[in-house]
């Protein structure tokens, strides 16, 4: 879909996915790494446990569908083809903190100057600009200053945040991506590129979600992480704000699922199924049966209602396992789900009917591995073979040679200088 | 010109995803037509809590902040025959037409990509839905409350001690718009390059997965399963969130270089168990990471977050208050990009909360707009824009074509 666009992806691990969401879209995405391999390569899990930069499973799954060269662009020469290579780009990706860019001479006016039509897109914890910007921004520290971490995690416990660190990943990178397409097309009507600033700890504020601000505009009360339970605010006009508490995670025979009794117009439906479910074995009490969910809004549930029901609800999951209450749910339209790890996933027949997963060669290693597949599915029948990241300066004579046409004697020249 | 100016979205999302994903191209100037009905609408106009404790269908905080973006609303009982004619003659002014139904919907009412592309060749639709429009879990309803849970997300979140605590809101409601908003914008750029649209089927379940993706190949490769491990990772000591002066106060302090070790223990001021030979080292401080942090919690609890934060911060230390609501109005760096932004909103009067792109373009800014009232734009739309004679709009309007 985006073949004709070149795009130089010059990140780190904090902006990989943003160069690999456009690459799986079929642009051609050159991965710029230092001499001798990204500092990322050294990022586990690894193959079979071999710590090795051409075994880094963290770089495979980033790293996808791009192309790779090294390039020092700390050096004058590195500088000099950096910019050479702009010149027939589309889009140069970083994540370098701010102000580096500029440091090397490469920064947005410098290489506009080179080519008026390239984007620049910056992927950081803070954004270019303002009181932060120089912060340092590992996931924790976007992650707390986005907002997330006070709402998340047991109320009996510090905040907590996901034990992979993806704070870049969901937030500041897959954003890049979406500004630069915004930068694309605004270049397809003006002829002029221009400079994307992404910032993780703004795109992360999105998932705090709307109920703390209300909260707050309400009456200046500020939510706490409440762990499994979701205690959800009734505001009732000249009524005294009360609270209802209802699980999110519930315990199950092998397990945990999320399930959330929800009420009301197009969410009511789901309550009623699995009412209708754990009445048809026997285990629902009177208050379950009596209630019709579709029938009434949030604000006219009350703690009792819902305690009768959670009470039904959680024997019946108890009895129940993973699989068959994903399956039970599914049939019956109740938006429940379990709590997978990737093994289960990779079970799941939903994605196996749907070929998700995708066989990526990996010759050097003599094998083939399975891989999670495209993101889309499209009627146009576009390319969608997946190949696996580059090797370390795997492209480097297809690119310098033949298409930037740089000579035999000087890629040499440059390789003994550790340019290349 | 804007970005997207003369691109006309007919947008039939609705909750989460649907309209977090239009928002992308409504920051930046098409003409998009949000198609609810007075008998069916958006399901977020009803969920709690509302302004003033008033329910109704303009007064939900849920549904404003999925929608700080100009549309133009309209409503439409596609239960209606004539409903579904006025659709396919919307469908024909679209460029793009995006749903986010439990799959079979559009169908029914004879919306499906086929029926499109009969009426407008060139027409881009974006389905968007929990687990893709095929398959047998296709028709399954869900949220991203719970979809967390089947993307392995909620398995990683929590202690190591205790079952994962999960999120605190539909976290994957705002990543899997992200896929879906590159996606439709490429398929746009190839339609204008090829003249062919298309259909992009996107599963939220299957976007979201690439988020974790060295999880899933750690998994097929070594057979290995995460766990949780709280705020702890193996390459740095400390890094967690620790306890502050105040209440429910915290500040994440993270460790990961030699360098940054040394900073650390001059901010907390070198006391003797910051000599200890065993905190020397990574992999001693690993070792000894619950007393470690005992110690460093001893030295944030005398502090409040906004003593700890820029004291590390300026040693180079990586550490940031962990925000509650109150924090983020009053944060420096959100307000510098003005992640809140006031409008005035009939219902909610200057309602401080509509939000941003997490990205800001030097050449195109974009524009943020109070939400749509129900029905808002009926009569500029079926009148003005396709041209309905005023007799005939109100003759369909008494028979409930436009509830």
């Amino acid at each position: 879909m985006l073949s004709p666009y070149r795009i130089l992806d010059l990140t780190n691990e904090r902006g990989f996915i943003c160069g690999k969401v456009l690459a799986d879209l079929g642009a051609d995405v050159i991965k710029i790494e230092k001499p001798g391999g990204d500092p990322a390569r050294s990022i586990g899990p690894f193959y079979h446990d071999i710590p090795d930069p051409e075994k880094s499973l963290y770089w495979f799954a980033f790293n996808t569908n791009k192309r790779g060269i090294t390039l020092d662009i700390d050096t004058v020469d590195g500088k000099e083809i950096f910019k050479r290579l702009t010149k027939n780009s589309d889009i140069v990706i970083e994540s370098f903190d701010p102000g580096v860019m500029d440091r090397l001479g490469l920064g947005y006016s410098a290489l506009s100057q080179v080519n008026p039509r390239v984007i620049v897109t910056s992927i950081t914890g803070f954004g270019q600009t303002g009181p932060y910007k120089h912060y340092k921004a590992p996931d924790i520290v976007v992650w707390a200053l986005s907002g997330n971490a006070y709402v998340t995690g047991d109320p009996d416990r510090a905040p907590v945040m996901s034990s992979f660190p993806f704070s870049y990943i969901v937030g500041g990178a897959l954003q890049a991506a979406v500004g630069t397409m915004v930068a694309l097309h605004h270049r397809e009507r003006t002829g002029e590129g221009q400079h994307v600033d992404a910032s993780a700890q703004l795109s992360l504020s999105w998932p705090v979600s709307a109920e703390p601000y209300a909260m707050w505009i309400e009456e200046g009360t500020i939510m706490k992480r409440q762990g499994r339970i979701w205690k959800r605010p009734q505001v009732l006009a000249g009524k005294k704000t009360f609270w209802v508490a209802t699980p999110m995670v519930y315990q199950c025979k092998d397990g945990d699922i999320n399930f959330v009794i929800m009420a009301g117009l197009g969410y009511g439906m789901s309550t009623n199924a699995l009412s209708k479910w754990v009445e048809s074995e026997g285990m629902a009490s009177e208050t379950t049966k009596g209630i019709d969910w579709c029938k009434m809004e949030w604000s006219q549930v009350n703690q009792e209602m819902v305690d009768g029901v959670v009470k039904d609800f959680s024997r019946f999951f108890m009895a129940h396992t993973k699989a068959e209450l994903l399956e039970g749910a599914s049939k019956r339209g109740i938006m429940l789900y379990p709590v997978l790890r990737p093994k289960d996933i990779r079970e799941l027949n939903q994605l196996k009917s749907r070929d998700y997963w995708v066989k990526v060669d990996h010759p050097e290693l003599e094998t083939s591995i399975t891989y999670h597949g495209p993101f889309l599915k499209t009627t146009e029948s576009f390319d969608t073979v997946c190949r696996r990241a580059p090797l370390i300066g795997e492209h480097n004579e297809e690119i310098y040679l033949r298409e930037l046409g740089l000579s035999k004697e000087e890629l040499l020249t440059l390789k003994q200088m550790n340019v290349i | 010109m804007r970005p997207f100016e003369g691109v006309n979205v007919l947008d039939f999302t609705w909750v989460g995803v649907g309209p977090l994903t239009v928002n992308y191209l409504n920051y930046y100037g098409p003409t998009t037509i949000k198609v609810e009905s007075s008998q069916r609408p958006d399901p977020h106009r009803f969920t709690s809590p509302f302004k003033g404790g008033v329910i109704g269908p303009e007064t939900s905080y849920y549904f404003n902040h999925a929608h700080p973006t100009k549309c133009l609303d309209i409503t439409l009982n596609m239960n209606h025959p004539k409903a579904r004619e006025i659709a396919k003659r919307l469908v024909a002014w679209a460029d793009i037409v995006a749903e986010s139904f439990t799959p079979g919907t559009m169908e029914k009412w004879g919306l499906d990509y086929e029926n499109l592309k009969e009426i407008k060749p060139d027409i881009i639709m974006l389905r968007t839905c929990m687990q893709g429009q095929t398959g047998p879990s296709a028709k399954q309803p869900g949220l991203g409350l719970v979809l967390v849970a089947l993307s392995g997300y909620v398995e990683i979140m929590g202690w190591p001690d205790r079952p994962p605590c999960g999120f605190s809101s539909a976290f994957t409601d705002f990543i899997a718009p992200l896929f879906n908003a590159v996606s439709v914008m490429a398929a746009l750029d190839y339609r204008r390059r090829t003249g062919k649209g298309m259909c992009l089927d996107i599963s939220q379940h299957e976007a979201v997965l690439h988020c974790i993706g060295p999880l899933i190949l750690d998994s097929v490769v070594n057979r290995r399963e995460p766990t949780r491990s709280g705020n702890r990772l193996p390459n740095a000591a400390p890094h967690g969130m620790y306890r502050c002066k105040g209440e429910d106060r915290w500040c994440a302090i993270a460790v990961f270089t030699d360098e940054e070790w040394k900073s650390f223990c001059r901010v907390v001021g070198t006391p003797a168990w910051t000599k200890d030979p065993k905190f020397q080292t990574l992999l001693g401080r690993k070792q000894n990471e619950d007393e470690l942090d005992g110690f460093v919690e001893e030295w944030t609890r005398e502090r409040s977050p906004e003593e700890v934060m820029p004291s590390m911060q300026a040693a180079g230390v990586g550490a940031g208050v962990a925000e509650n609501v109150k924090d983020m109005n009053e944060d420096p760096q959100l307000k510098h990009y003005r992640l809140f932004q006031a409008l005035e909103h009939p219902y909610f009067g200057n309602e401080p909360y509509y939000f941003p792109p997490g990205f800001t373009l030097s050449k195109a800014p974009y524009e943020r707009a109070r939400p749509p009232l129900l029905g808002e734009y009926n009569e500029y739309v079926y009148t003005k824009l396709l041209g309905i004679p005023d007799e005939e709009f109100v003759q369909l309007m008494k028979e409930g074509v436009f509830d």
